[in-house]
Parts: C-alpha cells; sequence; structure tokens
C-alpha cells in the first residue's frame, strides 16, 4: 500500500499540493484526474521521491521513499514522467533493457530477457525493437517508454499522462494492457489521465485534484456526476450511459 | 537459419571493431616512420647506425605515438562523457571553458610555485577544470531546454572570459608562449619523461568502460536515473572528475585538440548510437585514429616542415562540425 500522509509542496508562496492525504491500494488501477495545473504531476513525482515534498511523507509499503536507499525503492516503485525529453541514440530493446538495471545491475540473465522481451510484445513494439528512438513517432516513443517501466517489473507503477500522444486505438489498448497488467500481476497502477471516459470504464479507483487539493476519493461512478465534474473542471459535462459504463460528453 | 542471422548480428559489431583497431595500428606504425630525421626501417634491421636508429625510436618516436594514442581516445572518451551529462550534442572540454579552467590552473601554478613537480601541476589543475565544469553545469541547467545550440556557445564565451583572465597574467609574466603550447596539441616535443601523465587519461578512459551503462542512463536525464534506483549526483560528480583529469593531463603535457572529442562522439553516435557500452570502445578507437592520422599529415603537407596537430584537427575539425551542425538541424527542425 503506498500511505500519502500530509504531503505539502510550495514553490516560493504557491502552494502547488496542499496537505494531501491518501492511501492507495495493493493492487488495481487508480486513476488521478483534475484540471491542468491541479498538481497531479506534482503529486506523483513526491510519491516517487523525484521531488522533495516541502512537508508530509510518502510510505510505500511501510518505506518511506524519502529515506530508502534508491536501489531498494527501484524495485518496489517505477515511474513515467510527463514529459520525457530524450534525444538519445538508444534502440527500443536497449532502453527497455535499462528498465531492468535495479534488478540486472547491467548483466541481464535469462529472467530479464524474459522480462524485456515480454514488455516490448506488450507493447507491440517487436517490429521496433531495433530502431533508434529518435527514428520513433511521438506515439510510438511513449510506448516504448511505458515498456521500459513495465520491464522494470515493480509492484507498484506510477504513469504520469501515458496516453500521451496515443491514437485511439493505442489508447485503448494501453488501458487494457493495465488492466490486464493489474490484474493478472496483482499490481497496483496509479495513472493520471485526462480522459475521464477511461477513467471511468477502466479504474477502480479515482482521485480528483483541484488547486492541490484532493476533491473526491472513490470509485469511477461518484466521479461520473454532472455535478462533480463541474465542480472540479468548472465547465459543464453531460453523463449519460452506454452499454453500462458512465460517459461524459464535454464535446457539447 | 535463424540462428545464422542472429550469429552474424551478433559479430559483426565485435569484427567491425577490431578492423578499426588494425586501422590504428597501421597509422601508429607509420607515425613511427615518418619524420625529419630519416629512419629507414632498413637501418633498423641491419647494423648500419642501428644504435642511432633505435635511439631515435625509443626517445621521440614511440613515445609520440603513444601519446597521441593515448590523448585521443581519452579525449573521445571524455566528450562522450560529457555530452551525457550535459545531455548536450554540442559540448565537450573545449566548449565548456573546462580546458581554459585547467590552463588557468597551469598559469596559477607556474605563478605561484613554479617547482612544483608535473604531477602535482595536474593535480591543481584538474582541480580548476573540475570547479569551473561543475559551475558550468549548473549554469546550464538553469537554461530552459531546447536550446541545444545556445548551450556551447554559452560555454565558448565562459572559455573566452576565463582565457582573457589567463592571457592578461600569461602576458603580465612572460608566460604566453607556454599558455600557446597548453591549450593547441602539438607532439613534436613529445620525448620520452615528458608525456607519461598521459597514461592517467589513458587508464580513466578504460576505467569509464565500468560505469558506461550509468552514464548511459544519466543521459537519459535525472529523473530515469533515480528511478532506476541510482544516484545522479554521483554519477555526474565521477564523470566531470573523469573528465578534468583528463583535459588536466591533456594541457600539462602535448596541450589539447579543440573540437576532436565532440567530432568523433558525435560520428560514433551516428553510426553506432549512444549505448555506453558499445559506443565507448568505437570513440576511444577512433579518437586515437584521427588525431594519428592529424599528426601524420602534419608531418607530411609542409616535409621537412611540421603543422601542429591542434592545427590540422581544427582545419578538419571545424569543417566536419560544421557539416555536423547543419546536419542536425536539417534532421531536427
Ligand atoms: N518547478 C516549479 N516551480 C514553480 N511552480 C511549479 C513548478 N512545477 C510546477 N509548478 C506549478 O505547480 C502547479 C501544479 O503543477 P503540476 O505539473 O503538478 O500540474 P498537473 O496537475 O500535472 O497539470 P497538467 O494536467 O497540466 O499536467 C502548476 O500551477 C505549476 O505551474
Ligand atoms: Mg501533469
Amino acid at each position: 500500500m503506498i500511505e500519502i500522509h500530509n504531503l505539502t509542496k510550495c514553490y516560493d508562496e504557491a502552494t502547488v499540493v496542499d496537505d494531501v492525504s491518501l492511501k492507495l491500494p495493493e493492487s488495481g488501477i487508480t486513476a488521478i484526474v483534475g484540471p491542468n495545473g491541479a498538481g497531479k504531476s506534482t503529486l506523483l513525482s513526491m510519491m516517487a521521491r523525484l521531488i522533495a515534498p516541502t512537508a508530509g511523507r510518502v510510505l510505500v509499503d511501510g518505506l518511506d521513499v524519502q529515506e530508502t536507499p534508491g536501489a531498494v525503492l527501484a524495485k518496489r516503485l517505477a515511474i513515467l514522467k510527463q514529459n520525457n525529453q530524450v534525444n538519445m541514440r538508444l534502440t527500443v530493446s536497449e532502453l527497455v533493457a535499462f528498465g531492468r538495471f535495479p534488478h540486472s545491475g547491467g548483466r541481464p540473465t535469462v529472467e530479464d530477457k524474459r522480462h524485456i522481451d515480454e514488455a516490448i510484445a506488450y507493447l507491440g513494439l517487436n517490429e521496433l525493437r531495433d530502431r533508434f528512438l529518435d527514428e520513433l513517432s511521438g506515439g510510438q516513443r511513449q510506448r516504448a517508454f511505458v515498456a521500459m517501466v513495465l520491464a522494470q517489473d515493480t509492484k507498484y507503477v506510477l504513469l504520469d499522462e501515458p496516453l500521451n500522444s496515443l491514437d485511439m486505438k493505442h489508447a485503448a489498448a494501453m488501458m487494457k494492457l493495465l488492466r490486464r497488467t493489474a490484474d493478472e500481476l496483482a499490481k497496483s497502477i496509479t495513472v493520471v489521465i485526462h480522459d475521464i471516459n477511461f477513467a471511468s470504464i477502466y479504474a477502480d479507483h479515482v482521485v480528483a485534484m483541484r488547486d492541490g487539493r484532493v476533491m473526491l476519493e472513490g470509485g469511477a461512478v461518484d466521479l461520473m456526476q454532472e455535478l462533480v465534474l463541474k465542480d472540479i473542471y468548472d465547465t459543464v459535462v453531460k453523463v449519460r450511459e452506454v452499454d453500462g459504463h458512465r460517459l461524459g460528453l464535454h464535446y457539447l | 537459419m535463424q540462428a545464422a542471422a542472429s550469429m552474424t548480428v551478433r559479430v559483426r559489431p565485435a569484427a567491425g571493431l577490431m578492423l578499426a583497431v588494425g586501422c590504428v595500428l597501421v597509422l601508429a606504425a607509420i607515425s613511427l616512420f615518418v619524420g625529419v630525421a630519416d629512419m629507414p626501417l632498413g637501418d633498423l634491421i641491419s647494423g648500419d647506425g642501428s644504435a642511432q636508429a633505435i635511439q631515435l625510436l625509443l626517445v621521440s618516436r614511440i613515445p609520440r605515438t603513444v601519446a597521441l594514442v593515448l590523448s585521443g581516445m581519452s579525449m573521445g572518451v571524455a566528450a562522450l562523457i560529457m555530452q551525457m551529462l550535459f545531455r548536450n550534442r554540442f559540448v565537450e572540454p573545449t566548449t565548456t571553458g573546462t580546458v581554459e579552467a585547467a590552463s588557468l590552473g597551469l598559469l596559477v601554478v607556474a605563478l605561484l610555485a613554479p617547482g612544483l613537480p608535473v604531477f602535482y601541476k595536474m593535480v591543481v589543475a584538474s582541480g580548476f577544470a573540475l570547479g569551473t565544469t561543475f559551475l558550468f553545469l549548473r549554469l546550464v541547467s538553469k537554461i530552459p531546454a531546447g536550446s541545444s545550440l545556445v548551450v556551447p556557445l554559452l560555454g565558448l564565451m565562459f572559455g573566452g572570459v576565463i582565457n582573457a583572465v589567463t592571457t592578461f597574467f600569461a602576458y603580465r609574466y612572460d608566460l604566453l608562449q607556454s599558455l600557446a603550447t597548453w591549450t593547441n596539441g602539438d607532439f613534436s616535443g613529445v620525448l620520452r619523461g615528458r608525456y607519461e601523465l598521459l597514461f592517467i587519461a589513458g587508464g580513466l578512459a578504460v576505467l569509464s568502460y565500468l560505469a558506461a551503462d550509468r552514464f548511459t542512463v544519466a543521459g537519459l536525464g535525472e529523473s530515469f536515473t533515480r528511478n532506476l534506483g541510482l544516484n545522479y549526483g554521483r554519477i555526474v560528480a565521477s564523470g566531470l572528475a573523469i573528465v578534468s583529469m583528463v583535459s588536466a593531463a591533456a594541457v600539462v603535457t602535448a596541450g589539447t585538440v579543440p573540437f576532436l572529442g565532440l567530432i568523433v562522439a558525435n560520428l560514433v553516435s551516428m553510426a553506432v548510437g549512444d549505448n555506453l557500452r558499445r559506443a565507448l570502445p568505437w570513440v576511444a578507437v577512433s579518437g586515437a585514429g584521427f588525431l594519428l592520422a592529424c599528426d601524420i599529415i602534419g608531418r607530411v603537407v609542409r616535409f621537412p616542415y611540421e603543422i601542429p596537430v591542434g592545427t590540422v584537427a581544427g582545419v578538419l575539425g571545424s569543417g566536419i562540425f560544421l557539416f555536423l551542425l547543419l546536419r542536425r538541424r536539417a534532421r531536427f527542425g
């Protein structure tokens, strides 16, 4: 379980994450939603010890992320950030192989190779595995990064907008893949996501943020209410039921 | 069939590298026998004047060739490591103020403690280089990403400022001539007993292979590095230490060769990519080969006079550098 206690982050005067306390479950998919600038990425980065909180702490299975050695945490928790500017010429399979570094220390075993091949196959990158990253499209590169994080094979996976620059087919495939990974391997996957309909369909647990605070914590059904969505996003979203799923129509 | 295919894939890179090593050995052999003083191979084998020929070989030609190989490989490796740490393709010790700082350090020693053994001179010079490069890295991290050409431009200015200070004092204390030899590589003066510190640089280049994976991960950025459980700060510190010591060793012996590392690292990146496990050996071998070739050209172009290798590499290098700049621009808009 990931426990977040009174987590706060301030930049100069601005408080961008404001006294957030949460418990994220042992397994399943948690979706973090909210408008731009709500503090979602900041929260995720603090959970993964990429930035230090101003106050509060995060425990992953009881380990304080600020104090636990990086190498220990890297076998339990993996994060993919929102913007990954990488201009290195690595091939897809080389990149994914680096996801095994916490386990292999640079000397991959048969077991590591299996994880690498699986992750590549999972994300449909078999044909692209020997291509250099700078020769891929944005969506292909995004999938390669996700493959790297999955190859790390951690119980907790944090993904900041993994659907970034994916087309319809690949976005849906990505969510299905995360669903399957969470179910079959009993992992806890936390995704920051802007498309509330994906959250509605695939998430077990939803956290909605606004102005650095948690507005709502609960199931997808709790989120998919017209009044709730209006509160969070400051915009009118009609909610309709289609095939048993509640979908928001924000295009109208 | 499939086994055969994977075999060739696995064998070919190593075979290519072996071929490259072969080329460097040929260049090294040529370097041994090209020079102002005649040294026909026949003299070495027959008895005629062979004592003199062997003397020449031991005192001058072998040291010069070894120095070229060590400098070339360590400068290439230093540049590649730096490019990972700065996450920028256009940095190397001569475009970031590193070499200028090492010269300043050496000048300070020359003024305050001229009798210091050369090893300690190198230590002081690497200290200056390390401090300055670290400062520059901090400065660069404040610049918004995406302006990759700003970094080397800023670095050249930064180096220029340091160089101005150094030149001022060198002028006042009549050390301008020494200053010129520190930064503009010239291997004609390399003699036995005057280049051995380069073995430290060469050793560091070889040693850095042990941390190849870490430097590659650092090239992916701080977030990736921390996510994989590695200590980013420690990787940066050790990388900068290697770069500074290599630069200082070059400055106190035969001088640095501008753009050599930068060009070699870029060409290797285009050919085999940036996975340092694969790229580092290539950069080391190509750096040695390129420097040997430039030095040989410098020796034969105006025979019996010599053009310093720094000048040859500068002319060849700036041409290739411009080509790289334009090519990158064309590819990435
Ligand atoms: N390094 C920083 N310095 C100052 N302010 C920052 C910094 N990083 C983020 N902020 C501010 O913190 C707030 C929250 O940023 P954050 O990236 O967490 O938002 P987000 O919810 O992920 O938004 P988005 O949906 O656009 O990705 C924003 O107002 C942002 O301007
Ligand atoms: Mg964000």
